[in-house]
């Protein structure tokens, strides 16, 4: 039996995704319909990054038009149990925020309404007292003795601590004639899907059960903790996801903890409940990359050959453990060398707590943390022993003739020829060009850089991969996990046309149309005859833990497992049709929509008479045929085994390489850098689609490239968060992305039914560091931190600052500290002793803060006020403490003021003295002022305006009211002529 | 992101719009092409009680050219005068600072009446009417009167428009023979809001250079022709006394150098340009 012919694999059929996503036709949550009386829920979050909540009162939020329902965390508490922990540590991990906040976005309670926008006027009724507590924001920081614990049970923010030896790496140190060291801080970033989360869940009162439709990607291992936290058994949640999802590369996992609250929520409420989480919920709280800080350091020969490695990693998953955290620094466990041959490595992995957004699936999943490191490494031991960056990589890949090459911590790479690809890169790639283009523009004295990576791309990650976190004991205790479970299923009906259905859950890429092709080619059908389903529900569909749309697995694992399915199912009709036909199955041949004998092409029928038999005639099918009409394959690899006693773990079944090269240029005015060319090379085995596979190296680049200039959640040193929009959070556009050249060697994995690796991360860890390369080439420094950001890169190119005649004297704050600084005078016609009493009268307080509607007076120096701030068309309504201090009659004091409300919080200091000339007062005041909460997170760029512009407005109206002039309100004309506002020049 | 309630007032005529403004003052806010309002509406930035759309107002849709000059009123949205006739050749500063503002999707919504009320510090259109000593006509029930622009913008976000008033229109004066234009920005992406913008304007015998995106509105300031040895003292000056600061784009420090380094360049662009 075969298929004649040209087959469908491996060429770039047009997606039959496409008509319906390009003429808006696509089918996502949010379009769906939902059952008449569905109700909708809106969260408050949490504007501190640490903080006690000392109360909640939701009284009048519940008695709010068309509030259903109302939770908090104690609801939660009743209602759920904490999400499993992949540690063993005394931490419980919540959907939403118990006794205190751990960071800016964490749920704080659900409001349930007739619609999103009542629920949100809702919201806005909660009242939280809040007692803050000291952020930890550097994960360095957060093991220091003295640090803030965020979760006191475990007494420290270290949750997670192991040491791996590997080989004889201090020996390899000992013999090395060079230590080449590097320590290295890889940032937050994220990958930002178009299309935010959704949930949309209803409770089954009359069986306990609960019925989810969610955005959700998979791994479905998540539907255990999902169904354990709701305290169901598994049959008893039915998830399900939409046809269609906009975007995912990992983020839509972290859709789980929302799943918990909105199934909760709909069994208090009584109705389904929708929740489609907006933009700013989705930057400030969905899910995050982990930041990393890596040392690491080689032992070197001579030649640039590395012998040993030792790593010391410490991983920052933000708030919480959150499942399957701490993955991220796992995933590349078995293959912590890389592309590169090295027998001996020590490695050091702690876990830390900080007050950020828990992390998460980010796609690169922990490869660009570990490839900064060890790329930069390469690039550091070819500077400091005056190697070419060629020859370090040829002393150092793995030879071709190793394959399948064990690599130290038990990874097995599956196939590669890297030095033949590598030296094909550099050629196709133009490399010797490039080289010579970075000469010439030296020569005029531009600056200009040259960067290098040789990477690994694993892919259909083990599920027992993240156990290597446990002691070899406490594995056997908990017993063995390992495997990849893909699914497949093909299904013929009565006019025998074909349906194949995967759990895939695909986010875009183009699911639908690979499969139809490989399935095409083994029924010898067109593409266009098979139809694929990829939505799955839990209580219909065959799926396993390991489903879902991550790791790259779909061509490797999914894909080929479809082709099992369909292979087995071809073999079954192929003996019906030998029956029919009278001869040997051997002989059969599916090719043109008929299944004929090989030998004789007029003895064939068409293949769908043939296909449907078994629905029409199954008394009549072969002894040896029970039905050709269903076929359902569940495929794992063999080579994916459980971590044995030594920490030895083939983490992934497939290792893709890429090498990547790439010259920059750096504006020498402005420290933009250009991207000159960039090439990539990749072996991601057999290709199955090549328009598909361009789309996801140039998809990844494009990611990577935004990781690499600009992408960074920023946090503030109290951990505020200052990305809350996309104006902050700067994702690439089409202005920002050049093409790059994308290179292929094709080395077919031995492992995946059809030689397939993935392809969809690789450059999401090369390209990052392979930038910071070429820009420390063309600095010439050794530090680099991402993103390159021009205003950090002209630290190194603008010479000592020329001062201006007149020092200023105001203090300089550091850059992302959310502490602002400030001063200014007002003059006022009127004699100090006036001001001063004005000052400290209530009355007269009332009158000159901005937008006061009360003030209440609660001591002599102690005011509470309830006001309107904001600066323009934005205002928000706020309760204020101001203090009076070190009062020196008439001439000084220090005024302190705290601030919150729905826009978030803030609090300031300001040392006001007074100096009178001739009846006239001069006010001067400094003042430091901390902002957090939502104006912070999406207002960042504005803010030290703003509260420049508040205060200096306060004293306006001080000068104001002493002046005698109270007509006209701050903002007139003839108010702003009378009173000169001055700021030192 | 759902706005908080608020009553929408679809004016169909100016005397309408100016009397609920009347009426209402502070608790209003004007809707021209929503690029501003709306986001801040959204996120609960902003909470006026009342939003007048003057987007019906056929009388605000008007351009005219009057000697040169170019009177764009309220309802004119940026994409119809980034496609006016000869407006790189009439306009040429207008023109090239047209290209940085947002995207061709925010240009195809927003108007240059809205930009100029929002008076964001970063934003190109305020600093280009600043620097063309353009004015803003401003119009209450009881009262027109004019303001030019460098006495409109008072601070970040904030500008001279009394709260029953509406930005009727704003002008640019004609295009000076013999002088030459040059705009120049740097931003984090094509079509951000800008760290640093510069718009210079040069003839035979002097020169101005405005600045946006680093104090809290547009500054204007006389310069030294190019050429001179004290531009690079004057530059330096007028960067300090913009009072930089940090955010997590730019740092004070790199701000204050490119408005020396390129602030520089681009008068130099504009005497290069003088026809």
């Amino acid at each position: 039996m075969d298929v004649q012919g040209e087959s469908w694999v491996g060429r770039s059929l047009p997606r039959v995704e496409d008509a319906a996503l390009l003429s808006g036709c696509g089918r996502f949550i949010d379009d769906l319909g939902v059952r008449p009386g569905t109700l909708h829920a809106a969260i408050l979050r949490s504007p501190h990054a640490h903080a006690e909540i000392a109360g909640i009162e939701v009284a009048e939020a519940l008695a709010a038009p068309g509030v259903a329902a109302l939770l908090t965390g104690a609801d939660i508490k009743r209602l759920t149990s904490s999400m499993v922990v992949g540690v063993k540590a005394p931490l419980e991990c919540w959907p939403i925020a118990t006794e205190r906040v751990r960071y800016v976005g964490e749920p704080v309670a659900i409001v349930v309404a007739l619609d999103r926008y009542l629920a949100e006027d809702a919201l806005d009724l909660i009242e939280v007292e809040y007692k803050p507590l000291p952020a930890i924001v550097d994960p360095v920081r957060a093991l220091a003795e003295d640090a803030s614990i965020l979760h006191p049970s475990l007494g420290s923010n270290l949750a997670s601590e192991r040491s791996f030896r590997y080989g004889d790496p201090e020996r390899a140190f000992a013999e090395a004639p060079h230590r080449i060291a590097i320590k290295v801080r890889y940032p937050r970033n994220s990958c930002t899907p178009i299309e935010t989360y959704g949930v949309l869940a209803e409770y089954d009162p009359g069986s306990d059960a609960y019925d989810v439709l969610a955005n959700f990607q998979g791994p479905f291992s998540i539907h255990a903790v999902i169904s354990r936290a709701l305290k169901v058994p598994g049959n008893r949640l039915r998830l399900r996801t939409p046809p269609d999802s906009g975007g995912s590369f990992g983020v839509k996992q972290g859709v789980f903890p929302y799943i918990i609250l909105i199934a909760a929520a709909s069994r208090v409420a009584g109705r389904p409940v929708k929740w489609i989480e907006d933009r700013l919920e989705n930057l400030a709280g969905a899910v995050s990359a982990t930041n990393r800080v890596t040392k690491l350091v080689a032992a070197v020969e001579a030649n640039g050959r590395i012998t040993a490695l030792d790593w010391d990693q410490i991983e920052d998953c933000g708030a919480n453990l959150r499942a399957p955290e701490p993955a991220t620094l796992y995933r590349m466990h078995g293959n912590m060398t890389g592309a590169y041959a090295i027998r001996h490595v020590a490695i050091r992995n702690r876990v830390v707590l900080t007050n950020k957004t828990p992390s998460g699936l980010n796609r690169g999943f922990g490869g660009p943390q570990v490839y900064y490191a060890l790329e930069r490494l390469v690039q550091r031991i070819a500077v400091e022993l005056r190697l070419d960056s060629i020859d370090v990589f040829r002393a150092n890949l793995v030879p071709a003739e190793a394959f399948p090459y064990k690599a130290a911590a038990g990874a097995i790479l599956d196939s590669g020829e890297y030095r033949i690809a590598m030296e094909k890169a550099l050629e196709q790639g133009g490399h010797a060009e490039l080289v010579v283009r970075r000469d010439a523009a030296r020569a005029q004295g531009r600056l200009y850089g040259i960067g290098y990576t040789a990477i690994v791309e694993p892919s259909v990650s083990n599920m027992g991969y993240i156990t290597a976190v446990l002691k070899s004991a406490e594995r056997k205790k908990a017993g063995p996990k390992n495997g990849a479970q893909a699914t497949a299923t093909i299904s013929i009906d009565p006019v025998g046309s074909v349906s194949v259905h995967v759990a895939s859950v695909p986010q875009g890429q183009g699911h639908r149309t690979v499969l139809a092709q490989v399935v095409a080619d083994v029924l010898g059908l067109k593409p266009n005859d098979i139809r694929v389903i990829t939505d799955i529900d839990t209580g219909k569909d065959a799926w396993s833990i390991a489903s879902g749309n991550y790791a790259s697995r779909f061509a490797p694992a999914v894909a080929g497992t479809a082709h099992i399915a369909a292979s087995r199912l071809r073999d079954r009709i192929a003996r019906i049709a030998a029956q029919q036909l009278n001869v040997k199955a051997e002989d059969i041949v599916f090719k043109d929509g008929r299944i004929g004998a090989a030998n004789n092409p007029e003895n064939a029928i068409p293949f769908s008479r043939i296909a449907a038999a078994s629905h029409w005639a199954p008394g009549a099918l072969p002894g040896d045929v029970d039905q050709a009409i269903r076929e359902t394959v569940f495929w794992t690899p063999p080579e994916l085994t459980a971590p044995n006693d030594q920490d030895e773990v083939n983490s992934s079944l497939c290792h893709g390489f890429i090498f990547d090269f790439c010259g920059v240029e750096i504006d020498r005015t402005t420290g933009e850098v250009r991207l000159d060319r960039y090439v990539t090379m990749h072996d991601c085995g057999r290709i199955l689609h090549p328009a598909m596979v361009a789309g996801q190296v140039t998809g990844g680049f494009a990611h990577a490239l935004g990781a690499a200039l600009l992408e960074e959640y920023v946090y503030g040193e109290d951990g505020s968060f200052l990305a809350g929009t996309f104006a902050d959070y700067l994702v690439p556009t089409i202005m920002e992305v050049p093409e790059p050249i994308i290179l292929h060697h094709e080395t077919r994995s031995p492992f995946t039914p059809l030689g397939a690796k993935g392809v969809g991360e690789g450059n999401c860890m090369s390209t990052p560091v392979c930038i910071a390369n070429a820009v420390a080439d063309a600095l010439g420094v050794a530090d680099i931190e991402l993103p390159l950001i021009p205003s950090r890169i002209a630290e190194h190119l603008h010479g000592p600052e020329t001062p201006p005649k007149r020092v200023p004297t105001q203090a300089a704050p550091k850059a992302g500290a959310r502490q602002l600084f400030g001063e200014g005078s007002a003059t006022v016609r009127a004699p100090r002793q006036a001001v001063w009493e004005m000052l400290l009268d209530p009355n007269t307080l009332e009158k000159v803060v901005p937008g006061a509607h009360t003030i209440e007076r609660v001591s002599e120096t102690h005011f509470r006020a309830d006001v309107t701030l904001g600066v323009g068309p934005v205002k928000g309504r706020y309760k204020a403490e101001i203090r009076l201090a070190d009062l020196v009659a008439p001439q000084s004091m220090t005024l302190s003021g705290k601030a919150s409300g729905a826009l978030g919080f803030g609090d300031g200091t300001g040392f006001v003295t007074l100096e009178e000339t001739d009846g006239t007062t001069m006010i001067r005041y400094r003042y430091q002022a901390g902002i957090g909460g939502k104006v912070a997170s999406v207002g960042g760029r504005l803010l030290d305006g703003a509260v420049r512009f508040l205060i200096s407005q306060f004293f306006a109206a001080v000068a104001k009211q002493a002046s005698g002039d109270t007509t006209r309100r701050a903002s007139g004309f003839i108010a702003r002529l009378l009173v000169r506002l001055r700021r030192p020049p | 992101m759902k706005p908080a309630p608020f009553d929408y007032v679809p004016a169909e005529s100016v005397e309408e719009a100016l009397d609920v403004l009347e009426q209402t003052g502070g608790e209003a806010r004007i809707l021209a092409g929503g690029q501003s309002l709306l986001p801040m509406l959204n996120m609960r930035l902003a909470r006026p009680q009342i939003v007048i759309d003057v987007m019906r107002i056929a009388a605000l849709k008007k351009v005219e050219e009057t000697g040169g000059a170019l009177i764009i009123r309220a309802a004119v949205r940026q994409v119809e005068i980034e496609r006016w006739p000869n407006l790189a050749k009439d306009q040429p500063l207008l023109a090239a600072a047209l290209a940085c503002v947002g995207h061709a999707q925010t240009r195809s919504r927003g108007t240059l009446c809205g930009s100029i009320a929002h008076a964001d510090p970063s934003a190109e259109l305020p600093l280009v009417l600043v620097a063309r000593g353009g004015s803003v006509h401003l119009r209450s029930r009881k009262a027109k009167r004019k303001v030019a622009a460098e006495d409109f913008f008072t601070g970040m976000m904030t500008t001279d428009r009394r709260e029953d008033e509406l930005i009727e229109a704003i002008t640019f004066p004609p295009n000076v023979p013999a002088t030459g234009y040059a705009f120049r920005e740097v931003a984090r992406r094509h079509g951000d809001f800008a760290i640093v913008a510069c718009a210079a304007i040069a003839d035979t015998k002097s020169a101005r250079l405005a600045i946006g995106g680093v104090a809290e509105r547009p500054v204007v300031r006389a310069m030294p022709l190019p050429g001179s040895s004290a531009l690079d003292d004057a530059l330096n000056e007028f960067a300090w006394s913009l009072e930089a600061r940090d955010d997590l784009h730019a740092s004070a420090r790199y701000r204050r150098e490119l408005v020396r380094r390129i602030g520089k360049s681009t008068l130099e662009e504009a005497v290069r340009c003088r026809a």
